[in-house]
């Protein structure tokens, strides 16, 4: 075998592990729910892949290849483990199901079921992400480990934690009853919103904690979507998204530095991303069920009009902010209200809309002190806006932000 | 639960130092310990003179052993510690990603040995 075909290789076996991870694991543990033993199973075929497949040729058809060679390591692995939900009939029914699914592409899929799984309410909900990212993506625990903050080996075992809660603990494998389905669904939609991080840019000089995992994002918006297609939530999830993914190369200028929203350069914006967004967008508000993911990316949209029509239309920003924050009156809604207002009414209606807020609550939220910063400097009381921008300087992860603020109080202390 | 925020600094980093009233990172650890300050989480902090004028000393076989500059023979040597009273280990990793020190070397979380320890061993 030559190099060429071995690289070859990989690259199907990546791109096919990629596509179908969450397909098969999904299915694999849907019975089980032993999500570890899944996952192992699965590692083992994509192992066995690369071993057989530069020999033989890449299959017919990849994905059920890789689900009976799965399903054949799953069975050693759980006899082996004499694990005690796994009984000799869901071997049975294991070693059924392997030959028909073998033959024929379709198997069911059950990753929608997995999502609500991950996003139980029975699970701590900042495992939540990681767990989807993990079970459904393939991610390892150290790139998880490294977009949350959490040291390698921590996020490991709780991962694996949270896998031994699922498999004992009695977490249904099931899509919930309507009664419940709102809430649960907007479990999932946190879960995957979190991944993508969140990025303040439209706020002047508010830290982005982003975690650079914006692809993964949009890709389980994406699966979750196709999945649950007519739930305009999930279709406004993903054009909020897709909206700020398309700001990304503007967010900053070639030295590094960082760019707010109002100086970046719209032409820089990827129109394709947006052009996506708004069709995503004009179909979630045809179901005439707004939620706070629309909202949240009908303020992109009126953004993303600047690259046409040459402005901001603040005052539409304003009105969709304050729906928003009857539905939700979380610090970012009510902080990104407040910027909106003074872009609108003025710089004294954004602080007063600051000053309602409750001050324990802003002590380590950075947006709210860039904010504030920047409307008392606009107000020209400079020591109030230079003890604020310390504070939101303090709070900047990112040192191109930091040095953006610093930039900005140097301006007049 | 008390952490300590060891904050390690490149040769480079260090070199600043000559005049530390230009230092041109001084605004960003002033707003850095100010953050600190106001979210009630701030215990103590120092910093330590560059690696080059610390000495060694160990006493082996009964003999002592004075040797030039600092334990450790890395690029990055230690240059200051900030304690934190904190809730967990996920809040300390936050503190150590917005200390300035993180993007101008490194810095290391490490929690402090609880203090029933620390009594023990100091009387």
């Amino acid at each position: 075998m030559n190099e060429i075909n071995q690289e070859g290789t990989r690259r199907t076996v990546e791109r096919v592990a990629r596509e179908s991870y969450g397909r098969l694991v999904a299915y694999l543990s849907v019975h089980t729910h032993d999500l570890a033993s899944a996952e192992d199973a699965l590692s083992n075929a994509l192992v066995s892949a690369l071993t057989h497949w530069p020999k033989d040729g890449v299959p017919q058809n990849p994905e059920a290849w890789l689900l009976t060679a799965a399903r054949r390591s799953l069975i050693d692995v759980i006899r082996h483990e004499r694990v005690v939900l796994a009984s000799e009939p869901t071997i049975q029914l294991l070693k059924e199901s392997s030959t028909e699914a073998a033959l024929s592409t379709e198997f069911p899929d059950e990753r929608l079921k997995l999502l609500f799984v991950c996003a139980h309410p029975a699970i701590d909900p900042v495992m939540h992400t990681p767990l989807m990212l993990q079970t459904v993506l393939g991610l390892d625990a150290a790139r998880i480990g490294q977009a949350f903050l959490i040291a390698p080996k921590t996020m490991g075992q709780r991962l694996f934690r949270a896998k031994t809660k699922i498999r004992s603990g009695g977490i249904p494998f099931e899509i919930p009853q309507e009664r419940d389905l709102s809430e649960r669904l907007e479990a999932v939609q946190e879960a995957i919103y979190a991944a993508f991080g969140i990025g303040w840019d439209d706020m002047a000089g508010g830290d982005q904690r982003g975690r650079n995992l914006a692809e993964e994002g949009i890709w389980l918006a994406r699966v979750l979507l196709q999945l649950m297609p007519s739930e305009a939530e999930v279709q406004g999830l993903l054009a909020l998204m897709l909206y700020c993914e398309a700001r990304r190369a503007a967010r900053r200028g070639s030295d590094g530095r960082y760019i707010p929203l109002s100086e970046q350069d719209p032409k820089l914006w990827s129109l394709g991303l947006i052009e996506e967004a708004e069709l995503h967008l004009a179909e979630a508000f045809q179901h005439g069920r707004v939620g706070r993911f629309q909202l949240e990316a009908a303020i992109q949209s009126v953004h993303a009009e600047r690259a046409r029509i040459g402005r901001t239309d603040w005052s539409a920003i304003m009105l969709f902010y304050e729906q928003l924050r009857r539905l939700s009156p979380a610090l970012g809604t009510r902080t990104g209200y407040a910027a909106a207002a003074a872009e609108a009414n003025g710089p004294e209606a954004g602080l007063a809309i600051l000053e309602s807020i409750d001050s324990d609550a802003v002590s380590r939220y950075q947006p709210y002190w860039a904010v504030r910063a920047h409307l008392l400097q606009k107000l020209g009381k400079t020591a109030e806006a230079s003890d604020a921008y310390s504070l939101a300087i303090g709070l900047s992860e990112d040192p191109a932000v930091r040095e953006f603020l610093l930039q900005k109080r140097g301006e007049f202390s | 639960m008390q952490f300590a925020l060891l904050i390690y600094h490149s040769p480079e980093e260090f070199a600043m130092r000559t005049n530390e009233y230009n230092h041109p990172h001084l605004g960003a650890w002033r707003a850095y310990y100010k953050a600190l300050v106001e979210a009630g989480v701030y215990v103590g902090a120092n910093a330590l003179e560059v690696p080059e004028t610390g000495t060694t000393v160990r006493l082996e076989e009964g003999k002592r052993r004075v040797q030039d500059g600092p334990y450790a023979d890395t690029k990055e040597q230690l240059a200051g510690f900030i304690i934190l009273e904190l809730p967990s280990v996920d809040a300390a990793l936050e503190w150590a990603a917005r200390c300035p020190g993180a993007s101008l070397g490194a810095v290391e979380v490490r929690p402090l040995a609880p203090e029933a320890m620390r009594r023990g061993f100091t009387g």
